[in-house]
């Protein structure tokens, strides 16, 4: 449903069907809504059962990279007498998405559920889950949640009788949007400074304390129990465009729309009746101008672009974006792109780590640039210096953050560029932003 | 929780150090209680002290540089004490495009603290801009203290506030 609005006739409420209801926080409300079936199923599966449904429901990750859940997990070592872990991650702090966030706050059980599957598909015994310190409401149900499942049995030394061990341990962050990073956020847990680290080791070879570490998202985790419940057959059939597509995906849109909230689609629905029918479309009076579509790391689309575009992994990138997490961020013609491209920049430039000059000097560098020319300070050779700066931003970093601080900057420029010629030609007024 | 001894005494008193132990059975290593002895020390003492530092590096067989190290890192440790309510408002792109600024500008009018990162000069709030705190359907969203509070608007903040005395 499009938390907190009523569930729209074109949404397909798999995950979400139960947000809003306080009630399903509980054990016995997730229960008498048939959860921890599926964990119990998975208790008497091989984990390479548990791996095959999963790989055959076609289940891509739902934290940005898409990346397939089934053949991640089956990239894990087999007998290699090793403790394995898994990482759950709740750092969800991409600009434009709030949808982890509902599943922590009102249906946890569905992910603590979720981890228990995983960790039995990849043989590990614990699942640290972390979450961003910020999320204070959607963390504290999120333990209580846990204390319940142990003092109900589904988790501990002995989940539900079957001589198996399953632990859940709520790991909190401290205010770094790096960490949503999986390496970086695997530095976090073992106590250091949340630097993304070198790859490889993969983590599925030297993870979290150098052991065979599995991480996902928390909606990607929260998928799974449907999966074992109604088959991965079932799950791949939800689908509306690319077959590499399937099953459902929450969708937080933001911005201009009329009903800003979570929207839970069967992926390929196309971009329009989301963003026109599901989130209501403009605000009375305007029109809209951009969409970023998958939180602020992936290139800003036209309206254009938008048209016929499929929301679903492959239909993005052919409208040259990307679906990422899934943080829709829908601009009106009110909106000065210039300043939102700077907000962006200083957003990266605030959470890089500073361990690759290319991100540390760049994203300030950008920031800095944008600045001036929003002051209108700026000079003609401004717009070929910030692409300048993005080439050597793009691909030569540890991680993308850097990466993504050029992403709106080149689609911007590339799609808007009159905006930013009218600060330099003094067209637009000024602008006071920086010192 | 959100009172601010002037002179703290130790952190780890026995109830504390029983609690940081049941943690450490859920963990491979010692340095991985790092992030919750911080949030253990700035709920007790509001920050994380200087003191609070060498007694952590201790505790976990660290060095206290080390251990400064990881808490400049991250944001939500405070370095300094900070006022006796701390108020986190979001103006990343999402907020900054829906009217964040106005929040902003009402909470240090009301506060008193005038200008961000300043306590108030009864030492009741601090007011920080944050980067995206995640909740960007429900613009503005400000944390008080632990409070995760959505949807606020600046006539809201007067009778916020009040419930923070």
């Amino acid at each position: 449903m499009g938390y907190p609005h009523p569930s729209h006739p074109k949404e397909t409420p798999l995950l979400s069907e139960h947000f809003g209801q306080a009630a399903a926080r509980t054990y016995e409300g997730w229960t008498s809504r048939g959860g921890y079936q599926a964990l119990r199923k998975a208790l008497g599966m091989t984990p390479e059962a548990i791996v095959e449904e999963v790989k055959s429901s076609g289940l891509r990750g739902r934290g940005g990279a898409g990346f397939p859940t089934g053949m991640k997990w089956s990239f894990m070592p087999k007998e290699d007498g090793k403790p394995h872990y898994l990482c759950c991650n709740a750092d969800e702090s991409e600009p434009g998405t709030f949808k982890d966030r509902e599943i922590l706050r009102w249906t946890p059980h569905a992910l603590i559920e979720g981890c228990a599957i995983a960790c039995l598909g990849i043989r590990a015994e614990t699942c640290y889950i972390f979450v961003r310190g910020e999320y204070t409401e959607p963390g504290r149900i999120l333990e209580a949640a846990v204390r319940e499942a142990y003092a109900n049995g589904a988790l501990g030394a002995n989940a539900f009788g079957s001589g198996k061990r399953l632990d859940v341990v709520v790991h909190w962050g401290a205010g770094a949007y790096i960490c949503g990073e999986e390496t970086a956020l695997m530095n976090a847990i073992e106590g250091k400074r949340g630097n993304p680290r070198v790859k490889p080791p993969f983590p599925a070879v030297s993870g979290l304390f150098g052991m065979p570490t599995t991480i996902n998202n928390v909606e990607t985790l929260a998928a799974v129990p449907h999966i074992l419940n109604r088959g991965g057959a079932w799950y791949a059939s939800l689908c509306l465009g690319s077959p590499k597509s399937t099953g459902t995906k929450l969708i937080s849109v933001c911005g201009h729309v009329k009903r800003p909230g979570t929207y839970e689609i069967t992926l390929g629905l196309p971009m329009r009746d989301l963003i026109y029918e599901c989130a209501g479309g403009p605000l009375d009076g305007r029109t809209l101008k951009a969409v970023i579509p998958g939180g602020s790391s992936v290139p800003i689309m036209s309206m254009a672009e938008v048209d016929n575009c499929a929301t679903d992994y492959e239909g993005i990138a052919a409208a040259g974006s990307l679906l990422g997490s899934g943080g829709m961020i829908v601009m009106d013609d009110s909106t000065d792109l210039v300043l939102q491209i700077w907000r962006l920049a200083r957003f990266y430039a605030h959470e890089s780590c500073a361990q690759c000059t290319n991100c540390r000097e760049g994203t300030a560098w950008t920031t800095r640039v944008l600045e001036r020319i929003l002051r209108g300070e700026g000079t003609a050779s401004d717009l070929d210096l910030l692409l300048d700066l993005a080439d050597n931003m793009t691909g030569k970093t540890i991680c993308v953050l850097s990466d993504s601080c050029a992403a709106p900057v080149v689609s911007g420029l590339a799609k808007f560029r009159d905006e930013f010629e009218a600060y330099l030609s003094g067209a637009r007024s000024p602008v006071l932003v920086g010192g | 929780m959100n009172e601010h001894p002037v002179a703290a005494g130790p952190l780890f008193t026995p109830e504390r150090r029983q609690e940081l132990e049941a943690l450490g059975r859920q963990y491979p290593t010692r340095q991985a209680l790092l992030l919750p002895a911080l949030w253990m020390a700035q709920r007790a003492d509001g920050w994380v002290s200087p003191a609070a530092i060498d007694e952590i590096a201790s505790e976990l067989g660290l060095t206290p540089a080390y251990v400064r190290g990881v808490v400049t890192f991250y944001t939500m440790y405070h370095t300094h004490p900070v006022g006796r309510h701390f108020i986190q408002v979001c103006t990343t792109s999402p907020c900054l495009m829906c009217g964040s600024g106005d929040v902003v500008a009402a909470l240090l009018e009301h506060t008193g603290c005038g200008e961000l990162g300043a306590t108030s000069s009864d030492g009741r709030f601090t007011v920080i801009e944050t980067e995206c705190l995640g909740a960007c359907g429900f613009v503005t969203p400000i944390l008080i203290d632990d409070d995760f509070i959505e949807s606020v608007t600046p006539a809201m903040i007067p009778e916020l506030l009040a419930r923070y005395p």
